[in-house]
């Protein structure tokens, strides 16, 4: 059973109390309303300690009531749904939450690494650097790991998360961040103008410091104004408000991150639903009425459980009815902290003492302290008694120098404010510093954006109201839409006056950096060696560097450093703010693109009847292409493959190939444009004749190969290879449409477009006698070796016929319409069942081409010239070519440039890997004599061996020489002798036959 | 980034790709060695606004010229390439 609500006053709030919920923090159970958060929750059941410290182990308590909380990060859920540093005072409650504290063992009140305190001096600023220098091994073996178990966050799930994350765009023409009154006011104006609107509000209910503060607006009450305002927004069709998203990033040309945590505030998501969704919001203007943060003040102790900012203090007494003290001390130095105390008062709560800093306190306050029987102190919090159960006593130094104490079980602290400028700032503007408020205000915003209100550094109601609606009203106005706005809400501006504070003198630790126990006296330490810039500051002494990203600390310690080096605060300035404002979960960027749906997959036109066969499926790109058709009782890959092979080369098989790049080349200039792109020449082959060709990169190397053939005086028909298809179509364009634009010529991808099947084997003309028209003649005369035309099928249907073969076999390549591309496969199996006809994957595929040594990806590399590849006689000497001239420098002629040739093992029996190098034989392997590697590879039935392709210096002219092949990596090392690439059928006779 | 396609409209930058500086000029068949040295890879290294190679990959498969300040990423002109579109140069 859960315990009663200690702290929950009586009543008020904006939580509703007809729906308890239980949830359970550290194995306790407790209870708490909808409408809480879980620090919210922890507070109205008296929970003070909910952390212990990055470093020093130190027991924590909740500081802030927003998503700036440094302290109070929990492990939430469980299991594979673990999310470790989530911030309690955002984490909405659910029924049955459980959540855990981080950073302790064995138990949050029992830390056993809070011993670390008493090594405070050695973790001073830039420990890492000092403690662990030498020796240098030590660090990955000993100092690293010990370190991240002393220190550190919470624990990742450590297996996969079971939610799916979604990726959105929006476009809008005035997007707001904020539903405060800024915010509300901008989204008001702007939809009355008739424009687009989004707004995005990071909390989960609607209103900003209205929630917490109430006010008066147009004369009615905060509460009763925000009702009449959202009903008003929800009621323009174009205006869109979106709570749970935080917008976290702004990007150019006016696009913005946002992450909306759809389903966050559930123990899990409903089915089919997502955990959360990555918004990309395409905005023309933008508003980023994002409010301001209160900041902390550096004194001794200023990190017991109990001491916090003044205005999450109000914030949950007002708005979540819970009490975080009975009796509170506030310490401001400016007059938005007394707000606390009205609210305090007003909720029945004792005020212990007023610890003001200004030189001067208004009457009122003095009269209202009177009236409720408080003292005014003149001066600053020095130290606070207390520990883990929270604070008891506040020690003060008075103004003129003497002492004071105050009895108090909490402490509300009031720095200041600082407009929330990271947004503003993302583009590398540069805050500028203003003296009033003693606070950075935005400067150098994006194009198109503005700030308004507290995040402009205006903290008035009054202000908020007025400056919101007139940046509304101009953002539509210049995203095109002069509707009538109306009038602007009207409300009184509250006095603001600050004197700033950023940090009392006084014994003991006092922190600047919560997250990362960063204090006052490392800020100094690190000037004092020098490390006076900002950015220095920062990565000495990790300030403002933990997950909050130092939206509490970064100001203070920029002060506390303008101070030790004698520089005012905007000299020092700050360091460069980057996205994204609040931690994003990588599973929200990576959406649904994980697992099989990492990326697209691509299916060849006959996939579905491969997996029919049983085929074994390879990614190739993204493409999943048949490797082999195992067959009842083979024992593994390699005796699939084999008999592929022997079936092929004795009888008639079949592969699909229609994953290479398909281009059609329309155009007089159809020519003339292929010979720039190729080394060799394509204006003279004659229409019905296809030709294998080769084109470099500007630079000499060689880019890709492939068939080209001519279907008629003006259209060409190109492949390229698999890998290079989207770049070579690419490629081409450029030369087209940048390099020659005066040559008439046109390209059409059509790779998707057609089924293309190789049809290899001694029977392949039988096995397309059974598939082609009668009418076409398909012998030695009437389609020839390298012939190429559209034929009738059978049934009627027109095909385009090229007689090419990658095997060595006697062969056709078959394209069709990539609809029939399964019809076509069932037919050929169908109508080849008489003569054996066998399917064949890529690995069959692969083993001919290395056999008959034709080139392809591994010696494709990015690093061989056209000779390498044996091609050099292929290149031009009568035109120009796209890397003509640099394929002909010193080093890519070079006579001691490595060559494919063909190696086989002397040893038969042995098994050939790719990536082995190549040595002198009788020499011991190293880079001095490295002299090329083994590209590919496989067991060739017609050699019964090994056999395989390598790069080799000066390779053709060792033909017959025995050479080392070292693997380091399997550990083999091994003789091979260099051969001739063609193994099979090297004068061709069978391709021709 | 959005780069507004001469043929397609305001897009988003995962449609395009991006090649480098527009200015170098294919050099004439005879230009010798130095000439195509230069052109392949001596690069100004531009702080400021540059025109630059575009491949509208994810729509129209034009080349565009986009003027673009490589400080800010403020695109202030796009082009269609002279070859870009249906029509012939000329014609």
């Amino acid at each position: 059973m859960a315990v009663a609500q200690t702290n929950r006053l009586g009543n008020g709030g904006l939580i509703d109390r007809s729906a308890p919920l239980s949830f359970r923090f550290d194995g306790k159970s407790f209870s708490g309303f909808q409408g809480d958060t879980l620090a919210s929750a922890l507070v109205a059941n008296g929970v003070k300690l909910v952390g212990r410290s990055f470093k020093y182990h130190r027991p924590r308590g909740i500081l802030t009531a927003g998503s700036e909380e440094p302290n109070a990060l929990v492990e939430l859920r469980s299991g594979s749904r673990r999310e470790p540093n989530t911030k309690a005072t955002t984490a909405e409650l659910y029924e049955g939450l459980e959540a855990a504290s981080q950073n302790r063992w064995p138990s949050l009140r029992f830390d056993v690494m809070s011993v670390n305190q008493l090594f405070a001096p050695i973790f001073v600023a830039g420990f890492y650097y000092k403690t662990f220098m030498w020796p240098a091994k030590f660090w990955e073996a000993i100092y690293e790991p010990a370190i991240r178990r002393a220190a550190g966050l919470g624990r990742a799930a450590g297996v996969a998360d079971p939610d799916h994350y979604d990726k959105a765009w929006a476009h809008c023409d005035v997007l707001v961040a904020g539903s405060g009154p800024a915010g509300l006011a901008a989204a008001l104006a702007a939809g009355r103008s008739g424009a687009r609107v989004i707004l995005c509000e990071e909390d989960f209910a609607f209103g900003g410091r209205l929630l917490s503060d109430g006010g008066t607006i147009d004369g009615l009450p905060a509460a009763e104004w925000l009702l009449r305002t959202l009903a008003e927004l929800a009621a323009m069709p174009d205006v869109r408000i979106m709570n749970r998203t935080t917008l976290f990033g702004v990007y150019d040309g006016g696009t913005y991150g946002a992450l909306e945590r759809v389903n966050d505030h559930l123990p899990s998501p409903p089915e089919h639903q997502v955990r959360q969704r990555l918004w990309r919001i395409v905005a023309k203007r933008c508003v980023v009425a994002a409010g301001a943060l209160e900041r902390p003040i550096v004194f001794a102790g200023n990190d017991t459980p109990g001491v916090m900012m003044a205005s999450a203090m109000r914030t949950y007494v007002g708005r979540y009815a819970a009490a975080p003290a009975k009796r509170i001390a506030l310490f401001t130095n400016n007059e938005d902290g007394w707000r606390t105390v009205e609210t305090a008062l007003g909720a029945g709560l004792q005020i212990a003492a007023v610890i003001d800093a200004r030189p001067d306190i208004s009457s009122a306050h003095r009269s209202l302290a009177s009236k409720n029987g408080f003292t005014v102190l003149h001066g600053a919090v020095s130290g606070v008694d207390g520990g883990k159960d929270g604070v008891r006593k506040i020690a003060v130094s008075l103004t003129g120098g003497a002492r004071a104490e105050v009895e108090a079980d909490g402490l509300a602290v009031s720095g200041g404010w600082n407009p929330a400028v990271g947004l503003t700032s993302y583009h590398r503007g540069r805050p500028k510093w203003r003296d009033d408020i003693a606070a950075f205000v935005p400067d150098g915003a994006p194009p198109g954006m503005v700030a308004a209100g507290a995040a402009n550094g205006d903290f008035g109601l009054g202000a908020c109201l007025s400056q919101g609606f007139a940046a509304g009203a101009a953002a539509a106005h210049d995203a095109g839409h002069g509707g009538k706005a109306g009038t602007a809400p009207v409300a009184d501006d509250e006095a603001f006056s600050v004197t700033p504070l950023w940090h009392v003198a006084g014994k003991g630790k006092a922190f600047v950096d919560y997250q990362h126990d960063v204090t006052a006296s490392d800020i100094e330490l690190a000037q004092r060696e020098g490390f006076e810039s900002v950015e220095h500051l920062k990565r000495y002494t990790t300030l403002g560097m933990a997950t909050d990203q130092g939206k509490t600390s970064n100001v203070a310690g920029l002060a506390i450093m303008a101070a030790v080096s004698g520089r005012s605060i905007p000299e020092t300035g700050t360091t460069i703010y980057r996205p994204p404002y609040v931690p994003v979960a990588i599973g929200a960027f990576a959406g649904h693109h994980r697992d099989e749906t990492f990326h697209a997959t691509r299916l060849t036109p006959s996939h579905h009847w491969a997996a029919e066969q049983g085929a074994v499926f390879v990614d190739t790109g993204l493409w999943k292409r048949a490797q082999w058709y195992p067959r009842a009782g083979e024992k593994d890959w390699l005796e699939s493959v084999t008999r592929e092979v022997k079936a092929v080369r004795s009888g008639v098989g079949f592969c699909d190939v229609s994953t290479l790049g398909k281009i059609d080349v329309h155009g007089p200039d159809a020519g003339a444009f292929l010979d720039r792109v190729y080394i060799n020449t394509f204006s003279n082959l004659a229409v019905g004749k296809a030709r294998y060709g080769l084109m470099l990169r500007e630079d000499g190397i060689v880019y890709d190969d492939g068939t080209t053939s001519r279907l008629a005086e003006d259209h060409y028909f190109l492949t390229t290879t698999t890998a290079k298809a989207g770049l070579v179509m690419q490629h081409l364009e450029f030369c087209r449409q940048v390099l020659f634009p005066e040559l008439d010529v046109q390209l059409t991808s059509v790779s998707d477009q057609w089924a293309q099947f190789s049809i290899a084997g001694p029977k392949t003309r039988d096995l397309l006698k059974e598939i082609v028209d009668p009418t076409e003649d398909l012998s030695n005369e009437g389609f020839p070796f390298m012939g190429a035309r559209e034929v009738a099928l059978r049934g009627g249907i027109k095909a385009r016929l090229f007689r090419i073969s990658f095997s060595g076999e006697m062969a056709f390549e078959i394209s069709v319409p990539a609809r029939y591309g399964e019809a076509m496969a069932r037919n050929l199996m169908l109508a080849g069942k008489s003569f054996g006809v066998t399917p064949y994957g890529t690995e069959a595929l692969g083993v001919m081409r290395i056999e008959k040594g034709h080139i392809a990806g591994p010696e494709l590399s990015g690093t061989t010239t056209a000779a390498d590849l044996g091609l050099d006689k292929m290149m031009s000497t009568k035109k120009d070519f796209i890397g003509r001239v640099m394929a002909g420098r010193e080093a890519l002629v070079a006579p001691d440039r490595q060559v494919v040739v063909g190696i086989k093992p002397t040893d038969k029996a042995r098994r050939l890997r790719s990536g082995a190098h190549i040595i002198p034989k009788g020499q011991t392997p190293g880079p001095g004599n490295d002299q090329g590697y083994v590209t590919s590879v496989c067991f060739s039935p017609a050699s019964d061996q090994w056999i395989g392709l390598a790069l080799v210096e000066r390779g053709r002219e060792r033909i017959g020489e025995i050479v080392h092949a070292h693997d380091p990596i399997r550990g083999e090392d091994y003789d091979v002798e260099l051969c001739n690439p063609v193994f099979y059928d090297p004068d061709g006779g069978r391709q021709r036959g | 980034m959005r780069i507004v396609c001469p043929f397609c409209g305001e897009r988003e930058l995962g449609e395009f790709t991006y090649l480098g500086d527009a200015k170098p000029v294919r050099p004439a068949a005879d230009a010798g060695e130095d000439a195509v040295y230069d052109y392949v890879y001596l690069r100004d290294n531009i702080a400021g606004v540059m025109s630059e190679n575009w491949y509208h990959g994810g729509g129209c498969r034009a080349w565009l010229k986009v003027t673009r300040n490589t400080l800010t990423h403020e695109i202030s002109a796009v082009e269609p390439a002279a070859g870009a579109g249906a029509a012939k140069v000329g014609a």
